[in-house]
């Protein structure tokens, strides 16, 4: 297996967080601009990406493998671009809507065709393994992409503590739903809770974290607080958000996309530049915040020398 | 009321709230904000303001009758030239940054992709009616052919629906409320029509007891 090493990016080379510090002059202007500026605030709320500071903890981490030495995204951006359908539809919404949201005390169970079934506290998660920073390219199915440096460890770490047994050959993953905390999440068009799936080995392969945080601290409400799933290879919507349920399965469990639109979104989505989505090519990508798609989109996202293996003859255009 | 619609002022005051949308697109690229993805941020914008103008041009003829605002006729032409403007804008950041001005892969994607196809329709049926809306055409094509040329903003309208209700991966509420205002508006000119057509018909089978309102 190829192990890539990582680079010595610091986050002063990537994250300039005074971005935030913007907002207070806006507020600012727009105080001295008075009533008229009121007015235009309303409207223009529609149109600016909010600017809320998010106040994560500290997490202290190792640096882990297969990590790219491409230009990270601003946190600014991962923060504020966001698929979440349970706060709100459009990408601005879940950096407003999910500030409030109520991560603590969080416990993710986990059983099914397992030895030990159990329940992890948030603090037993944090401690399971040594916390490692992973560098990942992250794909989404709309076609666009970020970089993004994740914080976790292998899922395969928590999958031998409950011990699966011979039966179980994939495994499904709940999200968090609360249509109190997350009123929109009706008119997300999606039956929720959230769920998805993978094949055990995929779920076992090394390239899978189970992610507590990204860019030094614990995860941002609107990116999946406060665990999430990271699963480099496949579409952005396969790395799903705020787990509370991980059960390993005798057979293929249904899939959130996949339920809703089967012949645009299958169980496997793999990155595949050669499979389009039936209303638009896969084969480029923008990575945010360009404007024009200059990249080219990469078998399993890149991530082929890891993954390739688990699809030896399969049909990928048909095991889309 | 009537003086107040009358008033030129009243035409000047909404030609720069229509800019209003625009400025907001513009805002935060002339602040220096971060906007995570420029192209789609645009290419919102323009469009829920392209669907937005449309609904409110169509929104004219219904409100005159209803409210017996006859004055408020002056300012559809200028509406429907905003949605037809920010069409354009639209259509422009497709063409632009989506498909870098590329014919092939647009014919291609006008072809293969149907919510383009019909976004396409949508906007290529407006070009003529911002063409033919000055004076001078009404003149040139006369009042009935015009109004029966005009009436394809009623297709632009429901083909825009169309075109966002297959473009969303599943909130399919918001084109479904514009679907809904659309039908709405279209409903009530059918309504209108049946009940002007009786009204006639009855008019005309009625004997010449009330010739002023026959002639109507």
């Amino acid at each position: 297996m190829l192990l890539r090493k990582s680079t010595d990016l610091t986050y002063a080379d990537v994250t300039p967080k005074s971005v935030y510090l913007h907002r207070r002059k806006f507020l600012r202007d727009m105080g001295l601009a008075g009533l008229a500026g009121f007015a235009g605030e309303r409207l223009l709320d529609l149109a600016i990406p909010s600017r809320s500071v998010y106040a994560g903890s500290k997490l202290t981490t190792i640096k882990g493998p297969f990590s790219t030495d491409e230009k990270i995204n601003t946190y600014n951006e991962v923060t504020h671009y966001n698929n979440f359908y349970e706060f709100g539809v459009d990408k601005d919404q879940p950096a407003k809507n999910a500030q409030k949201f109520v991560t603590s005390p969080w416990s993710v169970s986990v059983g099914g065709e397992v030895k030990t079934s159990r329940k992890f506290s948030m603090d037993e998660i944090l401690k399971l393994a040594p916390l490692e920073e992973r560098i990942y390219r992250h794909r989404c199915v709309e076609g666009w992409s970020i970089v993004v440096p994740w914080i976790g460890f292998p899922l395969s770490t928590l999958a031998k503590l409950v011990e699966p047994t011979p039966k179980a050959r994939f495994v499904s993953f709940e999200s968090y739903y609360d249509p109190r905390q997350m009123p929109l999440g009706r008119e997300a068009g999606i039956a929720l809770p959230y769920v998805e799936g993978l094949r055990l080995d995929e779920a076992m392969n090394p390239l899978t974290l189970l992610c507590v945080g990204m860019y030094g601290e614990t995860l941002p409400n609107q990116d999946g607080a406060p665990v999430r799933l990271v699963v480099p290879w496949k579409y952005g919507f396969k790395s799903i958000k705020s787990l509370v349920k991980i059960r390993f399965e005798k057979n293929q469990p249904p899939t959130t996309w996949n339920l809703y639109s089967s012949q645009e979104y299958g169980f496997y989505s793999n990155v595949n530049p050669e499979v389009d989505h039936p209303r638009w090519s896969q084969a480029r990508e923008r990575r945010l915040p360009e404007w024009f798609k200059t990249h080219k989109t990469l078998m399993f996202n890149g991530y082929g020398d890891q993954v390739a293996n688990l699809y030896t003859g399969m049909d990928l255009r048909k095991n889309y | 009321m009537h003086k107040l619609l009358s008033s030129k002022w009243t035409k000047a005051v909404l030609f720069l709230l229509c800019l209003g949308p625009l400025a907001a697109i513009i805002w935060p690229f002339a602040r220096g904000y971060t906007v995570p993805n420029p192209l789609e941020f645009i290419q919102h914008g323009t469009g829920d303001w392209t669907l937005r103008f449309l609904v409110i041009t169509l929104t004219i003829t219904p409100l005159r009758q209803i409210l017996h605002l006859p004055e408020l006729i002056r300012f559809r032409r200028m509406l429907g030239l905003f949605a037809f403007f920010y069409a354009c804008l639209h259509f422009t950041t497709y063409l632009l940054f989506d498909k870098v001005f590329d014919v092939h892969e647009i014919w291609k994607d006008v072809y293969k992709r149907p919510f383009i196809t019909v976004g396409f329709l949508a906007f290529t049926l407006l070009v003529p009616l911002a063409i033919t809306s000055t004076a001078g055409w009404i003149r040139r094509l006369g009042g009935r052919r015009w109004r029966m040329l005009h009436r394809a903003i009623y297709v632009s309208a429901v083909c825009g629906v169309i075109h966002y209700y297959w473009l969303v991966k599943s909130a399919v509420i918001r084109p479904i409320f514009y679907g809904v205002l659309v039908g709405l508006l279209l409903a009530w000119r059918a309504g209108d029509w049946f009940l002007r057509r009786r009204r006639t018909a009855l008019a005309n089978a009625a004997p010449r007891q009330s010739p002023i309102n026959a002639s109507q």
